[in-house]
């Protein structure tokens, strides 16, 4: 089982919570190219290893956390 | 160093193995003389004209069909472990090509003839079985899907169609066609040419064949570095030292991107690991394979009488193998739902693949903006299946240096061009 350490509720089960990936800075749409966007869309780091992600805490509080993730292990930290 | 490297080659190039056959069977039988080496092991070559990284069905395909169709032997399969230790070993070696755009259908039509006629060709028995594909519809949507699908395939000379719950009564009888559940079955897209085959048969027959025509297979050879010097590829580092080269070919699945990174080549990929499992041995009862998209599950049972279940990727990307309480619960639960009778079965074992998903699951193949690295990645569920027919069109891309045109929609441009694939009918289950 794998505990994310939601700021609100403590640490819950990850079957509470709902992926939404690694974090990636969004560009700002106004003078962002097509490429840019086009990476912003679709390319991700995919990293072996520890990265940062969100987490939406869908049957709980409902707010989105940031966490640290080895995705190796799946061992979780706080940001 | 180069002399020895040379000498052992010189030496193994000139040994054939030995054809299978049941005369060779009856000879071993009586004599006890062993059997040689399917594959042999070798010390790498300082260079090679083609490195493909990844020696699972894909990069072995590639490899066999560059010997067998373009005469390109110098040639070298390197993987970090055994040979289909990934994703070639841990699917759930389903085979079908009831897909939804003419493209894939096409594609996939062409994997299964070359999957068929496999056995015969690689003089292995690869112990494809043909048994007939079920895709079961539990909601209005999904069976308008159904018949947009069969239209599709009857069009592109695919058999398949949409059956009823009496005619999968028939097919099945021990699936719970009642209206009293909780997804009741409305019907189903019938597939017959789809079946089940040996998956590590299928990478053995590969590397035995490709051994054959003179490419090495190396195992336990970890590509650590890719060297690109102006824009081109000049060689490869590994855990075994440095191979000068050409050409390198991306067949890394699930580890794709991290192959890819170290060419400087970004990948609009993301790797979910995706869990299956398989009970005790009992009699045969399934003939068919049954998959259920509502349920997130698929079913079949093997030569052996196994029954080998697979599900949708696991909800968060991964490079984690370790299989999940969750998962289990959740796929008896589904399996019980479709034939409660097997209620008293006990699973043997669960295990977990890397997926490289991509964001319109299709695969990403052919050229890429560094000389000479190519990629044949992004196969996320569905790369098993078109292991033939990728390594064929990878070969041909690589020979003729031309993307053949059954490929050419799975360019990696498309995501800068914005002409995604839209091959919903992709895998069956979990979208």
């Amino acid at each position: 089982m794998i505990l994310l350490p939601c700021p609100w509720c403590g640490s819950r089960d990850a079957g509470e919570f709902s992926y939404g990936g690694e974090l990636t800075p969004r560009p700002d749409p106004r003078t962002a190219t097509r490429e840019q966007w086009r990476d912003y869309l679709y390319l991700r780091d995919n990293v072996a290893g520890w990265t940062t992600e969100r987490w939406y805490h869908r049957m709980g509080c409902r707010r989105y956390l940031t966490v640290r993730r080895n995705t190796v292990t799946n061992e979780v930290t706080a940001p | 160093m180069t002399a020895l490297s040379d000498r052992v080659h010189l030496r193994n190039g000139h040994a054939r193995p030995s054809r299978y056959s049941a005369f060779a069977l009856l000879r071993h039988g009586v004599t006890g003389e062993s059997w040689p080496l399917a594959w042999r092991t070798h010390e790498p070559r300082h260079s090679y004209d083609v490195v493909v990284v990844g020696g699972g069905v894909h990069g072995l395909a590639t490899a066999y069909y560059l010997a067998r169709n373009h005469g390109i032997t110098n040639v070298a399969v390197v993987d970090k472990s055994y040979i289909g230790s990934g994703g070639s070993g841990r699917n759930t070696a389903i085979l079908r090509s009831n897909y939804l755009t003419p493209d894939g259908v096409r594609f996939y039509d062409r994997s299964l003839t070359l999957y068929q006629r496999l056995a015969a060709e690689l003089n292995y028995n690869v112990m494809f079985s043909r048994r007939g594909h079920l895709t079961l519809a539990h909601n209005d949507s999904s069976l308008r899907t159904m018949r947009w699908r069969a239209e599709v395939n009857k069009a592109c000379g695919v058999d398949s169609e949409v059956i009823g719950p009496d005619d999968i009564k028939t097919l099945v009888p021990f699936m719970d066609t009642s209206t009293q559940t909780r997804y009741p079955i409305l019907g189903a897209l019938y597939h017959p040419p789809g079946g089940i085959i040996r998956h590590d048969a299928v990478v053995w027959g590969y590397a035995r064949a490709a051994d054959a025509m003179g490419v090495h297979v190396h195992q336990d050879t970890e590509v650590t570095g890719i060297d690109v010097e102006g824009g081109r590829v000049t060689g490869v580092r590994t855990n075994r030292g440095s191979i000068a080269t050409n050409v390198v070919v991306n067949c890394a699945a699930g580890w794709a991107t991290l192959v890819s990174d170290l060419a400087g080549v970004r990948l609009p990929v993301q790797t979910f690991p995706l869990q299956a499992a398989v009970t005790e041995p009992v009699r045969p009862f399934l003939d068919t394979v049954v998959v259920s998209g509502t349920l997130h599950v698929y079913v079949s049972q093997t030569d052996r009488g196994e029954l080998v279940f697979g599900a949708s990727v696991d909800p968060f990307a991964s490079y984690s193998t370790r299989g999940s309480l969750e998962f289990v619960e959740g796929l008896a639960s589904h399996v019980l739902q479709l034939m409660p009778s097997l209620s008293p079965l006990r699973l043997l074992r669960q295990w977990a693949g890397l997926c490289d998903m991509t964001p319109d699951f299709a695969p990403i193949m052919g050229h890429t903006a560094v000389e000479g690295f190519l990629v044949d990645v992004g196969w996320g569920t569905y790369g098993f299946k078109a292991g033939p027919v990728a390594g064929e069109a990878m070969a041909e891309c690589i020979a003729t240096g031309r993307t053949p045109e059954l490929i050419s929609a799975f360019g990696l441009r498309r995501f800068a061009d914005g002409t995604l694939v839209g091959e919903k009918g992709a895998a069956a289950v979990g979208h």
